[in-house]
């Protein structure tokens, strides 16, 4: 039995509400606080106390406003509208929010998380008669040029198609079919549908991640892929490139939808991924990347309690599209904001803190979000993925704090964004001895098959020379290069052309912003040649400052400017060079 | 109706409790009034049903349990504002302290502030000329940013926060839409003092709104100095048109007066004991700069902390990185060796720079000759260490070359006087100047055509 009216908050502490002797809340329930009725979300319940942590601003909330129940767990509208569009932590679309309160966001905004005006050119897909199951496709509108919106049936459902509205305009809430189930009973199909956030979306089966995910990144993709439906982490200290490396992804990489999670982050930054994706356009399809981008904003200012969901909110948006058949990359920047949300509010309720403050659960809460990662059949027999790339901003550039060390478990990639190499300006400042990628295995029949063999062996000898020069270095810093003798010289002239040349990318070059495959692995190819012959030389005892004459190891520094794109024929005329003067080299 | 409550249930620190209050609400003012006539203000941070409890911003000092009368004022904590704000001099919680009696208030704010919906901010990208060589060419402010100093105890951060304060022009507007604001937390009286006398030199004063708690006013007090300031820059940039530049120091002491006023109240300690949401609550003061769409102000803010131990990894330096849009990092071996300013180039950032610079904003080459430069500096550092093991002598010519380069660099393009203001122009020719003492293949982020226009190694140098 349910006695809304009699509830009310009894004490306030910072975000956190709480309500006395109320039986009517259950755990995870979403709920109104107070006269402006702020979101909140109940997370702990004994006979004598509710807890409460509300998504908004409580200056000014009095005890004895009332607390009313929704009944149901915190969760998302999903439905046509939600791509090109930016929310905040908990779906409320911040466009609106500010054609009704302004610059400045005003607590208790209601409004609703879909465009409830907007007509959809709906196309049905069922018609009367048809059984139909959880994950069905009934309805289909195109939400953006590129981007077909498939309406399914909610997972738990199932019958018959009782009838359907014809083709044609129709909006977010309008019924356009009725299904009644196997007890007879009716249900009205909308445009859309609600799932609470903190739940994973069902599917029917999930698969090993064999497709790699295409970052356009050489030290990525060739180094240290992903695959679709997989899990990276980029951690990294301040300034070191996180967000860079994920606004890089989330323009490149080649998922259909794209997912961006600002948790706790910057203003500034948020306007600007905002002000970039409606310029940018998809090199696939011509339109704005916005039309296949959804941007959660919770930034650092905004109340701490929403940014703690705005990750799970998130994901499920990501499920749903995954569950129509797309492959979707969420980026979360950065998981450890929502940890230390996590960590606020679990102050807040007085719980025992485990490390450094954080609360027990913490492990267990980030297993949970990133096995929401991965590539399966869904229920309606459609293929999808989701991926997951969280940042993690180490406290104190120490990656033995816990989120680091706790999310190191959880995911197969490991994206160490180093110090040293962001001060002297080498992006993306990916540390190539300690990062890490599990995919290999997963992913190399498909290198294989789509770029030869040569792919994988030019990749393990870049890694060779990389460890040589790494090694090389530590004696390099004791007694100085001039010792070294001419082979160990060029180990460490090539692996400079490697850093420099390959693993070095300019985000503000057009041509380098986005590598394909095919040009990484002919970089490779003219770096590893140009090795093979000057080791030659050297052993014939030629001497390296000779061969460096030659130019050809800073020409190959520069190939990536020069070698645009789309004329990767020019590859074999630098083979052809390296020839003639190291051909003219030894005539001399 | 206002109902005095006469005395308290208990005192713990700076906050006093008590009981069988109605309709109080959260974050509400309070006036505290003692037997022997003081007013004190305080603050609703906790409630329990019809329990309340208080923060004293004067600290509890004199309180017994039965000599006050507690009178609720029924709003949170507003700041009176108005244009007259300017050239006006507060204490800590906004009340006027230079003598010249309390402002009209055009309007009232909460001093808490609301946060800027995401989508109505303004990217910004013009940029701030300092007339200082590094900032402006390496890790370049601009207008609406968040650019902390990071310094230590004795370092020349004042008298570089001074100069940015006396050169900042902003490229395209006039002087008389410029204003600052000052806000000290825990400052020395001396510190304060200074910048008063520096704005006053410079004949800025009538431009400058100062807020001033000083290390010995009350501690809690400062918890509410840096919100009282950027609620009168915010009332300065979006209601009145300004360009507010707020300068706040010391954030160290700011964050300290948090722990303090968190650990009376009993809450579990983070990090160093400070609470585990500072980053929220930092965050909630460095994200009020910016600017808005459909207002021509903006507001940009240069916090100064001082780094414990002069230790990066320290809570308020680390989360502060993380919140601000880079930040100037001092370092102690330059300002020891006499560089003004001792700017240490390489963990100084600025990430909004990338897109205020270059043609139309600063001049085309800026971004090449800023990034090369920070490369050639890395090398000097590793130079240098090789140097120290083996010594100079042993170096190889290119290292040698880096060295002399790093030398001169100091000298001539990170010092300067503190009242030399150089344009953008000469600091960029400045650093192609520098540049060309290196080979010319050792240039590698600097595309051929760059090289050919500002490439001169036979030139003498400056």
């Amino acid at each position: 039995m349910r006695m809304n009216d009699t509830n009310v908050i009894y004490g306030i502490n910072g975000p956190v509400v709480t309500v006395k002797e109320s039986h009517s809340f259950s755990m995870m329930e979403m709920v109104y606080v107070g006269e402006e009725r702020l979101v909140g979300e109940v997370i702990g319940i004994t006979s004598e106390l509710t807890t409460i942590q509300v998504y908004e601003e409580t200056t000014g909330l009095r005890p004895g406003e009332p607390v009313t129940g929704t009944g149901s767990p915190m969760n998302v509208t999903l439905g046509p509208g939600i791509l090109d569009n930016i929310f905040d932590g908990i779906e409320r679309p911040l466009k609106a929010i500010e054609e009704k309160s302004g610059a400045f966001i005003s607590r208790g905004s209601s409004v609703s998380a879909l465009d409830e005006g907007r007509e959809w050119d709906v196309a049905l897909r069922v018609k009367p008669g048809d059984e139909v199951k959880g994950g069905d496709i009934y309805a289909v509108c195109p939400e953006t040029p590129i981007i077909e919106h498939r309406c399914m049936v909610p997972p738990a459902l199932s019958g018959v198609i009782e009838s359907v509205k014809p083709d044609g305009k129709h909006r977010v809430n309008d019924t356009v079919a009725v299904l009644r189930d196997k007890r007879g009973a009716l249900h009205e199909l909308t445009l859309c549908q609600h799932w609470p956030i903190r739940t994973p979306r069902p599917v029917a089966q999930r698969l090993q991640t064999t497709l790699p995910l295409i970052t356009g990144q050489r030290v990525i993709d060739t180094l240290f892929p992903i695959a679709k439906g997989g899990t990276a982490a980029i951690p990294g200290g301040f300034g070191t490139g996180k967000t860079m490396t994920q606004h890089q992804l989330a323009k490149w990489c080649d998922a259909d939808i794209i997912i961006y999670v600002g948790c706790g982050e910057r203003g500034n930054e948020m306007s600007q991924v905002l002000d970039e994706f409606s310029e940018l356009v998809d090199p696939k399809s011509g339109r704005p990347m916005t039309d296949r981008t959804v941007l959660i904003a919770n930034t650092s200012n905004m109340p701490v309690a929403a940014r703690e969901a705005s990750i799970y909110t998130g994901i499920t948006l990501a499920e749903y599209y995954r569950d129509m058949g797309y492959h979707v990359a969420i980026m979360a920047d950065s998981t450890s904001r929502w940890a230390e949300a996590l960590r606020e509010i679990s102050g807040r309720l007085e719980e025992m803190p485990a490390e450094e403050g954080f609360p027990a659960y913490l492990p267990s809460r980030l297993s949970e979000f990133y096995e929401r990662a991965g590539m399966s059949v869904n229920l309606n027999g459609s293929d999808g993925s989701v991926t997951i790339i969280g940042a993690v901003s180490p406290q104190g550039s120490d990656f033995s704090e816990p989120v680091t060390q706790n999310t190191k478990r959880f995911t197969r990639c490991f994206w160490a964004l180093d110090k040293a190499l962001a001060y002297a300006r080498h992006y993306p400042a990916i540390n190539w001895t300690q990062s890490y990628s599990e995919y290999f295995i997963d992913l190399d029949p498909w290198y294989t098959e789509n770029l030869g063999e040569e792919f994988i062996k030019y990749r393990r000898r870049i890694n060779r020379l990389l460890q040589e020069e790494s090694q090389l270095m530590e004696i390099v810093k004791l007694i100085g290069s001039d010792v070294l003798p001419d082979d160990q010289k060029l180990v460490i002239e090539t692996a400079r052309v490697i850093r420099v040349g390959f693993l070095q990318q300019n985000a503000f070059h057009q041509d380098d912003t986005f590598v394909p495959l095919e040009k990484q692995k002919q970089m490779m190819r003219v770096i590893l040649y140009l090795y093979r012959k000057a080791r030659q030389l050297v052993s014939a005892s030629v001497p390296i400052s000779n061969i460096l004459e030659t130019g050809l190891f800073d020409k190959l520094v520069k190939m990536k400017y020069d070698i645009p794109n789309n004329r990767l024929d020019l590859f074999d005329e630098y083979i052809a060079e390296i020839d003639r003067l190291l051909a003219e080299l030894v005539a001399s | 109706m206002l109902i005095d409550y006469l005395g308290v249930r208990e005192i713990n620190g700076s906050l006093i409790v008590l009981d069988d209050v109605e309709g109080a609400s959260f974050e509400e003012v309070v006036d505290i009034r003692l037997d022997d006539g003081t007013l004190r203000q305080g603050r609703v941070v906790q409630m329990e049903g019809s329990r309340v409890v208080i923060q004293v911003f004067e600290g509890t000092r004199g309180i017994s349990l039965d000599n006050t009368r507690t009178r609720l004022k029924g709003h949170p904590m507003e700041l009176a504002l108005s244009p007259e704000l300017l050239g006006r001099v507060f204490d800590g919680a906004g009340r006027p302290i230079d003598g010249l009696g309390d402002i009209y208030p055009v309007a009232r704010a909460n001093i808490n502030g609301t946060p800027i919906n995401p989508v109505s901010r303004v990217y910004p990208k013009n940029y701030i000329n300092t007339g200082i060589s590094t900032i402006d060419t390496l890790m370049t402010l601009i207008r609406g940013q968040k650019l902390p100093i990071f310094s230590g105890s004795g370092m020349k951060h004042n008298e570089l926060a001074v100069q940015i304060a006396r050169q900042a022009r902003i490229s395209d507007e006039g002087e008389e839409k410029f204003c600052i604001v000052f806000a000290a937390m825990g400052a020395k009286n001396d510190v304060a003092e200074y910048f008063r006398r520096s704005f006053d030199e410079s004949g800025v004063l009538q431009k400058v709104v100062m807020f001033l708690n000083l290390s010995n006013d009350p501690i809690i007090e400062r918890i509410l100095t840096p919100r009282c300031a950027l609620t009168a820059a915010e009332y300065l940039a979006f209601e009145q048109g300004m360009h507010v530049l707020v300068i706040m120091t010391d954030m160290t002491s700011y964050a300290e007066a948090l722990r303090e006023f968190s650990s009376s109240k009993g809450e579990i300690p983070g990090r160093k004991g400070f609470p585990g949401y500072l980053y929220s609550d930092l965050a909630s003061l460095y994200e009020r700069a910016g600017m808005v769409r459909g207002k021509s102000g903006s507001v940009t803010q240069i916090p100064i902390l001082t780094m414990p131990n002069d230790d990066v990894t320290h809570p308020v330096p680390d989360l502060t990185g993380y919140i601000t849009e880079g930040q100037i990092v001092l370092d102690r071996t330059l300002d020891s060796s006499g560089v003004y300013p001792p700017v240490s180039i390489l963990p100084s950032l600025s990430r909004l720079m990338k897109d205020g610079i270059g043609e139309g904003y600063t001049r085309a080459d800026h971004s090449a000759l800023s990034n090369q430069l920070f490369a050639s500096y890395a090398k000097v550092m590793d130079a240098r260490s090789l140097a120290s093991v083996i010594g100079e002598e042993e170096l190889s010519p290119t290292d040698k070359k880096y060295i002399e380069f790093g030398k001169q660099f100091e000298q001539h393009f990170v010092s300067q006087g503190a009242n030399e203001n150089r344009a953008i122009g000469e600091s960029l020719d400045l650093g192609w100047q520098l540049l060309s003492t290196l080979p010319r293949e050792e240039l590698d982020r600097v595309d051929d055509r760059l090289l050919d226009q500002y490439y001169h190694p036979d030139q003498k140098e400056a």
